[in-house]
């Protein structure tokens, strides 16, 4: 029989890093069984939540770094705990007490993150090399638009492609935009999610003060994660830009008629809702409503989308740990994708790209599915 | 007006005011205060000696007005009102100051509360030097009472106050009184049949010459006071002459015109012309005009053709009238939450997920399979799922625990059991079972063998992953003493949905000037001491419209409601408050602002002398009309601007 000795200052930490919710979680079970890590392995929610009421929380299990923040938990919990927080404030015991063990993938990340502003640890002067040949200026005082891409498109040589194509249309249409100096550095939602608070903080703090000096009115992002921490974490901090997300956007002109798409996709497009787009964010529409403006192209839908939509798994740091094979999320939503019948995964997140793109190509499905970011479609409609 | 002679009696309530404030020391200084001829500090001014002590300075030491320095007014005012009465005062020459609430229980313990008290008293004292004696004054009672509503709450009200030979109004908006009860198969945790101890008390109700039933019904407008209601009623047409009606009900089995059946929760259908179930009383039918072909396209009339006693009458029109009751019993009952606004759940989807009305239906032998526990197939289950706290106890539908679903769920298990093999499974999160026999319930059910499995259903699916699955609904669960995911496969799920307030409760509370607490229902005067009573006076509630209840639970707050009901017809008059507006009528510039503003429309405009006049019976004191007078002609008694304007002196000074 276990002695109950509730470590303290570890269950301080969680109250105090926004587990204060978490008094109220009256174990049902019911994000057990939301939790999507179910479909592919046990991950007992409540049982982690219960622990951590507690405060007798196995700090070295791996399942304090499982959590893909999702938030299909969060969205049903019949007590309203915000399950998300609980987690971030597991993993901030770890990584700044120093009482367990943050994995090594998620430490190199970190690491990168801290000392070169992104996670792939490439260098900061070629933060804007994607954009090289595209002549996008850059942003100074009295520039409308700032279009921040997010790290992964800036440097992941397969993904520029959703910045590229982003700076593509934008260019099209003559909007007054530009891209800020190489200081900017990772927006830090992610590396937050992961426990790693003080790095976030510097993060931010360094970003506002370069937009704010800039005199930045309007980001326009590629990435949901940019978006939710740009618009609902920065602000505490002293943010005061408007954030509007590419979808959003591209939704905006074609009702205004400035954006006019007349080369047909003749394609089925299954679209997946990002978690931090949709349930972080409640932008469902705006995605849709541009692929639907795409002529020919028949939008289809995943057997649960919108609210119900299925985590890519790269969320909470995710992105940067290795998932084993037969624990993909994004291997289930390709399996449906087929399934329906779809030719094109249409995304709207570069984390939901990467990962959607690896299980593409590691089921041997690139002949027949191809994986797109919605501005790559508009870019090849307009 | 004779001198003050004031009297300060400052109360310890034990350790509740004196462990923080220096009782001590605020009676001293009351005693400096102008106007105080003694002050004194007392263990527990309430109690009878404490009384006997202020009784004793009014008639030894000449005082004439009185401070009690204590607690809430809402606890004992009327308390030390009526210790002045006893002692040939005015009770309106009392001033209490809250040094409990609103400041030994308030802060943080240090020599500041002292001082406050102090000030409050020093407040009280100036104000109290102020008051002038108001009289109570006495209103009639009309001996009538109306009940809304003819479920088992409203009939049980209605039952107590005829027995004493009391006139009775229900007003019921369905065809039939009976409620939700009617509709119930067994009850728990007896498991008596519903209808056989329910069909008495309906026909009980039809019978007595006390009680007038209208049903079909609803209160339109209501006007009065408290003893004294106008009620004006619409009586919707039944198109069927209740005078000629025998009851045959060949009109019934004629009508080629069919809708869903309400009362059947709609499991299956009705006809255009129906009564509710076989029992309904009155056992008049009603013509549904929105299902009735003859008022849809002005053909067919094969109800009037086969009526021998030539009951049908198309043109009849709906009913206006008046009623003049003392007391109103609000018994409007519940509404069942919609299953369908939780999609993960299948209900609408999946035809074998059912509601547990639809349940209960499905299990009474006058339900629409006869009593036969059958999937939409016809097949029997082999497997059933009952899911708990479906919109109960969930942030995101309804905070409340609906209170009967725990029970209700057990009773299914044990009716499944004895109609079918089928294997059960509850899935509960807490199993509430608090109500008389209801413990010993629950460990009946569990010794007939029932699968308990604790944890909040995520899901009900119909895509199988396994051989098994094929064919069945999956029920996606933690269970979460074992800590495992479950699949549990079953042929039938039962969702336990909640209790909600009637959709249009809104409307009903504003008729009939109720309030309503967070989760809806209507809000009674105090949760623990008075919950029968509303803050409108002679106005009472009973049953599930205050709050989701149990049949014993209801029909003992209707009893309740009746009590206080007979209480004040025992009476014949009632006292109200003495205090109210008047209106300096050289000062009115009959604006009329103020009775616009009247919550219990008392201000009336006399046209001839373009001024508006308070009626004083019917004025309640609320003082909304002296805050809102442009003209400051309207003086709110025990409120004067002298009277506030002197206490707030006292507080600064």
């Amino acid at each position: 029989m276990d002695v109950l000795s509730p470590y303290k200052e570890a269950t301080d930490v969680i109250l105090e890093a926004g587990g204060e919710p978490l008094k109220l979680c009256y174990q049902c079970g019911l994000c057990t069984g939301i939790c999507p890590w179910n479909l592919v392995r046990s991950f007992l929610v409540r049982r982690i939540m219960h622990a951590a009421q507690l405060g007798a929380i196995d700090f070295g299990s791996e399942d304090i770094w499982t959590c893909v923040t999702c938030r299909a938990c969060v969205q049903r919990c019949p007590r309203g705990v915000e399950i998300i927080d609980v987690m971030r404030a597991l993993r901030r015991a770890v990584a700044s007490m120093g009482i367990g063990v943050v994995p090594d993938a998620l430490r190199i990340s970190a690491k990168n993150i801290a000392g070169v502003g992104n996670p792939l640890g490439e260098a900061p002067e070629k933060r804007n090399d994607w954009a090289k040949d595209l002549k996008v200026k850059n942003f100074a005082s009295g520039t409308e638009i700032l279009y921040f891409p997010c790290c992964v498109p800036s440097y992941d040589p397969d993904v520029k492609t959703i910045a590229r194509s982003t700076a593509t249309i934008f260019n099209k249409l003559k909007i007054d935009y530009g891209l800020i100096g190489t200081e900017a550095k990772c927006c830090g939602e992610s590396i937050r999610k992961a426990g790693h608070e003080d790095t976030f903080q510097s993060l931010a703090q360094n970003n506002i003060n370069l937009f704010t000096s800039n005199g930045v009115k309007t980001v326009v992002v590629s990435s949901p994660h940019c978006y939710h921490t740009f618009k609902n974490e920065y602000p505490e901090l002293g943010s005061k830009f408007e954030v509007i997300h590419t979808t959003q956007y591209l939704a905006s002109l074609i009702e205004q008629g400035k954006l006019k798409l007349s080369k047909e996709i003749n394609k089925k497009v299954i679209y997946s809702d990002p978690c931090y787009l949709g349930r972080h964010n409640s932008v469902y529409d705006e995605p849709r409503k541009v692929l639907q403006s795409i002529p020919g192209l028949e939008l289809i839908e995943f057997p649960d989308a919108r609210e119900e939509g299925l985590c890519c798994g790269g969320g909470g740091g995710r992105i940067w740990m290795d998932t084993p094979k037969g624990e993909r999320f994004s291997d289930i939503r390709v399996e449906q994708a087929v399934a329906k019948g779809a030719d094109i995964i249409a995304l709207a997140c570069p984390y939901c790209f990467l990962n959607y793109r690896d299980s593409v190509l590691s089921m041997g499905k690139a002949e027949t599915m191809q994986v797109k970011d919605i501005a790559e479609l508009v870019a090849e409609a307009i | 007006m004779e001198e003050p002679r004031i009297g300060v009696y400052v109360c310890h309530c034990g350790t509740n005011i004196a462990g923080t404030v220096d009782v001590e020391e605020v009676a001293k200084y009351a005693e400096t205060l102008p106007h105080v001829v003694v002050a004194r500090h007392y263990p527990y001014t309430c109690s009878d000696p404490g009384q006997e002590l202020i009784k004793k300075d009014i008639k030894e030491l000449g005082v004439n007005r009185v401070v009690v320095a204590s607690c809430s007014p809402r606890l004992h005012e009327k308390t030390f009102q009526g210790v002045l009465r006893e002692a040939g005062l005015n009770p309106y020459l009392f001033q209490m100051a809250n040094i409990r609430e609103q400041c030994s229980w308030l802060h943080e313990p240090g020599p500041e509360l002292t001082e406050k008290a102090k000030r409050m008293v020093g407040a009280a004292v100036n104000r109290v030097s102020r008051h002038v004696p108001l009289e109570m004054r006495a209103v009639p009672i009309f001996p009538a009472t109306l009940v809304v509503g003819g479920g088992i709450a409203g009939m049980q009200a209605a039952l107590e106050i005829a027995n004493s030979n009391h006139m009775v109004y229900i007003v019921e908006r369905e065809p039939s009184i009976g409620g939700h009860m009617a509709q119930f198969d067994k009850t728990f945790p007896t498991l008596d049949c519903a209808a056989c101890i329910l069909t008495p008390r309906m026909t009980e109700v039809s019978r007595h010459p006390f009680i007038r039933i209208l049903t079909y019904s609803e209160v339109v407008a209501i006007s009065g006071y408290v003893g004294n209601f106008k009620i004006k009623i619409r009586r919707k047409p039944r198109y069927v002459d209740e005078g000629k009606c025998i009851g045959c009900l060949v009109c019934q089995e004629k009508c080629p015109w069919t809708a869903l059946s309400e009362f059947n929760a709609g499991t299956s259908k009705r006809k255009a012309i129906y009564t509710p179930f076989p029992q309904a009383v009155p056992n008049i039918p009603v013509i549904d005009a929105e299902h009735c072909a003859y008022f849809l396209k002005e053909k067919c009339r094969a109800c009037e053709k086969f009526c021998d006693a030539n009951a049908i009458n198309f043109e009849q029109s709906e009913l206006i009238f008046e009623l003049e009751v003392g007391n109103i019993i609000i018994a409007t009952g519940f509404d069942t939450f919609d299953a369908s606004s939780i999609p993960q759940y299948g209900y609408g989807r999946y035809p074998n997920v059912f509601t547990s009305m639809e349940f209960e239906r499905l299990c009474s032998p006058t339900g629409p399979t006869e009593g036969h526990i059958i999937l939409a197939d016809g097949r029997q289950p082999e497997s059933v799922a009952i899911v708990h706290c479906v919109g109960s106890r969930d942030k995101n539908y309804n905070e409340y625990c609906s209170r009967v679903c725990c029970m209700h769920a057990l009773k299914y298990s044990h009716l499944i059991k004895e109609k079918t093999n089928a294997a059960i499974y509850q899935m509960y999160i807490d199993m509430r079972c608090f109500g008389k026999g209801y413990e010993e319930f629950y460990n009946r059910i569990s010794n007939e063998g029932v699968n308990f499995i604790r944890g909040k259903v995520a899901k009900v699916t119909d895509e199988a992953i396994a051989e098994e699955e094929k064919g069945k609904l999956i029920v996606l669960v933690e269970d979460t003493l074992l800590g495992t995911m479950l699949r549990v496969p079953v042929d039938m799920v039962i969702l336990c949905i909640a209790l909600e307030p009637r959709k249009d409760a809104n409307e009903v509370a504003r008729l009939f000037h109720l309030g309503r607490s967070a989760d809806g229902f209507f809000l009674e005067r105090h949760p623990k001491l008075d919950p029968v009573a509303t803050m409108s006076e002679g106005i009472l509630i009973a049953g599930c419209c205050q709050g989701p209840k149990d049949i014993p639970d209801s029909v003992a707050q209707a009893s309740a409601a009746a009590a206080r009901a007979l209480a004040m017809i025992a009476r014949g008059k009632i006292e109200v408050p003495a205090i109210t507006a008047a209106i300096d009528e050289t000062e009115c510039s009959g604006c009329r602002i103020c009775n616009l503003l009247c919550p219990y429309d008392a201000i009336f405009f006399d046209d001839e002398a373009k001024v508006s006049r308070i009626n004083q019976v019917m004025c309640q004191g609320c003082g909304v009309c002296a805050a809102a007078c442009p003209s400051g002609a309207i003086t709110h008694n025990y409120f004067t601007v002298e009277e506030i304007t002197a206490e707030i002196e006292g507080v600064l000074a």
